[in-house]
């Protein structure tokens, strides 16, 4: 009996048969979970298998349809966010929820349940943030930080609360390496001092490094429990995925020298459109025929002002600033530019890359009425519906979009499938160049690669292809040489032979910038 | 009491109506809702203010009833726009057309005849101070409600957890409602406070700027009590120099027209409508500072997960 207790009373939280549906779909089925005190537990599973449901009903954001919680061995019911943070449930949103016209020290305030006054959360917050080596100004407004530092907050203002039970979800997917390994000093460091976190994540290497157990979700249901460090990266990606993972293949890409200039940046400045943009300084950037160039950096540093610029979605002042097959596009607009050749893809899929309301057909002729108007347009610009009809099949089968009806209005896709058909709408044009903001993006392992792979093939077919990401692994999969922004400036490219993650780490976080040192070299 | 004493009292008069329908508005506005309705609610406010007052002789009476009539008013805007999630353009738009007809019917009984006026308040020789004594001291009392409205409002929205807790709403409801904040709970009062408000602003009207009755009274001042909270960048003390800067040339150049300057009338009208759009958008040219100000998620919808 007392052996019993004091099992239960060595796990911290205890979750038992827990179930979510929304309409339909079961987004967690019966979920069995246990999280042992001064243990970090890792939630693995791809995109949609119920994860971030489960952490939100454990934060009472979400109320389960049926099943029990435990909680140092009693049963609860968190029926609310304040109930969670006063059993001691800290939660580090993946989404953040901070507010950003509002300072670090007030969206620290408006999370904790008493009156403390301002200037005293503040103190505290920055004499935590301090101890912990996350330095931070409470009265910094949180529209002007870096996705970085506005982790920082709201990791201090879980911390401030004191739980003994931290959620993290997806904390390391904006972080640059050297930031990522800070945190994990930070959660060790919180594991030490016995508090338990449950840690959300889909980079295996870093789950394999930090947590001590995992459970393993797939489509809402627990489908196995390991120790990652007695795993590979690969046989947890198995167990995530229910098959093995196509791997992607780059061949090098040969005859470089001679090879076209496609897409051509030159000397590219922009002042901040609004008050929380960042300003674009000075970037210039050439891409030819054949090759991928992957421009990795923090988001916020300017890649989303960057893309607007290319795509011609905001126009430039100065004539040859961006120039596609040697034709000055500076103030052609988007279907200006696509007639010449080129592609976008932008990074949000739904409102910008797809009208959400309007179906999978329509979506194609919205974005190629112009360059494909032959094929799509009779007489008088009648739309031919049988021609739209057969080219949106084409692209559904060469993505292998997986979609409910014929032809479903966009935003009944999830995001990897939506994500898919976008990127195939823009290659089966076989276009010149590409330009895509973050291809893979909340998108599943076995849909990521099916992007990459065919970004691969389109610049092998002689297109010259620009691809913005914040994953790493990705642009070291498919880069044939990588650049880096940070606030604003753009790197040298670094031929993927001689990029290390550390280099690129340490450019992402603003250490060197690639100009800096042609500089110095030009002065000496 | 001297001509310019006389003019700087009407100027108060005039800016006080708008004053008070703004800084409801500004308030259900920092919570993230966009209520069109000011115009309709107001005038409710003013049928209700002038029915009750002339029916109990208490025009005490009517400001309440106007007050409740008003929030009433704005809880039905609530309920569609919150509960029901409708557009809330369309429905503020709706309520502003069923305030002014619904307004006209109540008040056909009442048009033509003489109102009770609110009497101003007036402290013994302290109003005798030459030109200020009456403008400080002799004000009606809903003069003076109103500047300590603004002020409250100011110093609820910066300085207390509420306030704070209702910005961050306006700010960013997804988040408020991942912290656990009830997101419609705080709209509901937010709406209810601008309806309340308009409902008083409009019995100001019918109770003493111009004690009677006439349909439409309200003339559009619902709309620039509107369009005075955006132009103020959300900011109540300007909302406040923004109310007293059309009263002031609404006033002024009703006495240029009088004195027969050889502009054209409909010129001298538009005065007010201009100057005060150039001031304050000269005041918030500060892009940075507007931006910070405008509420994130006024307008949009919002459908919490359970």
């Amino acid at each position: 009996m007392s052996d019993n207790h004091s099992a239960e009373a060595a796990n911290l939280l205890e979750v038992r048969g827990l179930t979510k549906i929304f309409g339909t779909l079961k987004a967690c089925d019966n979920i069995d979970l246990t999280v042992g005190k001064g243990q970090i537990h890792a939630l693995l599973g791809e995109n949609g298998a119920g994860k971030s449901t489960l952490v939100k009903m454990l934060f009472g954001s979400l109320e389960p349809n049926s099943g029990e919680i435990r909680w140092n061995g009693e049963p609860v019911r968190i029926s609310n966010p304040h109930m969670a943070r006063k059993l001691g449930i800290g939660m580090v949103f993946q989404h953040f929820s901070l507010f950003d016209a509002l300072t670090a020290a007030e969206n620290i305030a408006l999370s904790l349940d008493d009156n403390t006054p301002i200037a005293t959360i503040a103190a505290k917050a920055k004499a935590l943030s301090f101890s912990y080596g996350l330095p931070l100004d409470p009265y910094s407004l949180v529209g002007d930080l870096s996705v970085g530092e506005r982790q920082r907050i709201e990791i201090i203002r879980c911390l401030l609360q004191t739980p003994d039970l931290i959620i993290l979800d997806e904390p390391t997917s904006v972080l640059t390496p050297q930031e990522a390994d800070k945190l994990f000093e930070t959660l060790e460091r919180l594991r030490l001092e016995g508090k338990s976190i449950l840690y959300i994540s889909h980079r295996l290497e870093e789950v394999k490094r930090i947590c001590d157990a995992a459970t393993v979700l797939r489509h809402g249901k627990v489908v196995g429990h390991c120790t990652p460090r007695n795993e590979t990266a690969s046989s947890l990606a198995r167990m995530m995925v229910g098959s093995e993972v196509l791997t992607v293949v780059r061949e090098p890409a040969e005859g470089m020298d001679k090879a076209r200039t496609l897409l051509e940046v030159r000397s590219l400045s922009r002042k901040p459109a609004t008050p929380f943009s960042i300003p674009l300084h000075n970037i210039s950037l050439n891409v030819r025929a054949g090759e991928i160039i992957g421009i990795a950096g923090v988001a916020g540093n300017g890649q989303g002002e960057f893309f607007e610029a290319v795509s011609g979605e905001v126009l430039q002042a100065d004539a040859n600033t961006v120039r596609i097959r040697d034709k000055d596009a500076t103030r052609l607009s988007i279907t200006g530019r696509r007639k010449l050749g080129a592609a976008f893809v932008p990074e949000e899929r739904l409102g910008h890359g797809a009208a959400p309301r309007m179906r999978l057909s329509e979506n194609l002729l919205l974005s190629r009425h112009a360059t494909d108007a032959k094929a799509f347009l009779g007489a008088g610009g009648i739309v031919r519906d049988k021609a739209i009809a057969a080219a949106s099949q084409r692209i559904i089968q060469a993505m292998d979009v997986r979609k409910s009806g014929p032809d479903p209005e966009a935003a009944a896709l999830s995001g990897g499938n939506l994500q898919k058909f976008i990127i195939g709408r823009e290659l089966d044009r076989q276009p010149a160049v590409m330009v895509v903001n973050q291809p893979t993006w909340g998108v599943d392992a076995g849909a990521a690669a099916h992007i990459r792979q065919a970004l691969i093939e389109l610049a092998r077919k002689g297109s010259a292809v620009l691809v913005i990401s914040q994953d790493l692994d990705e642009l070291f999969e498919i880069s044939d040489l990588i650049a880096v922004m940070h606030n604003g400036e753009l790197s040298k490219p670094i031929p993927i032979a001689e990029a290390t993650l550390e280099k690129i780490g340490l450019l992402m976080g603003g250490a060197e910038p690639g100009h800096v040192e042609v500089t110095e070299a030009e002065v000496a | 009491m001297g001509m310019l004493e006389a003019v700087l009292m009407t100027i108060a008069t005039a800016a006080t109506p708008l004053l008070i329908a703004a800084v409801g508005e500004l308030v259900s506005e920092r919570a993230g809702v966009l209520n069109l309705g000011v115009e309709g609610m107001m005038v409710m406010g003013a049928v209700t203010g002038f029915g009750v007052a002339l029916t109990t002789g208490s025009p005490w009476l009517g400001i309440f009833a106007a007050i409740a009539v008003g929030a009433l008013f704005s809880l039905l805007f609530a309920f569609l726009t919150l509960t029901l999630v409708t557009n809330q353009v369309a429905t503020g738009l709706a309520l502003t057309l069923l305030g002014l007809g619904l307004s006209g019917m109540l008040g056909e009984s009442f048009v033509g005849l003489p109102g009770v006026k609110l009497t101003n308040i007036d402290i013994p020789f302290l109003s005798d101070i030459p030109l200020i004594g009456r403008l400080i001291f002799g004000q009606d009392p809903v003069f003076y409600l109103s500047i300590l409205l603004t002020a409250g409002v100011a110093w609820f929205l910066f300085r207390s957890r509420v306030g704070l807790t209702l910005r961050s709403v306006g700010d960013n409801h997804g988040s408020a409602h991942a912290l656990g904040i009830n997101v419609i709970l705080i709209r509901y009062l937010a709406v209810m406070f601008g309806g309340a408000c308009a409902g008083l602003a409009g019995a100001y009207l019918s109770l003493v700027y111009t004690p009677q009755w006439v349909e439409n009274m309200t003339a559009g001042r619902g709309w620039i009590a509107l369009a005075l909270v955006v132009f103020a960048s959300w900011r109540p003390w300007r909302v406040l120099a923004g109310a007293y800067l059309f009263g002031a040339v609404t006033i002024g150049q009703l006495h240029a027209q009088a004195l027969g300057i050889g502009v054209p009338s409909q010129l001298l009208s538009s005065l007010p409508y201009l100057a005060t759009v150039v001031v304050l958008v000269l005041i918030s040219r500060n892009r940075r500072m507007t931006m910070v100000n405008t509420p994130a998620s006024l307008g949009r919808p919002f459908v919490p997960d359970r």
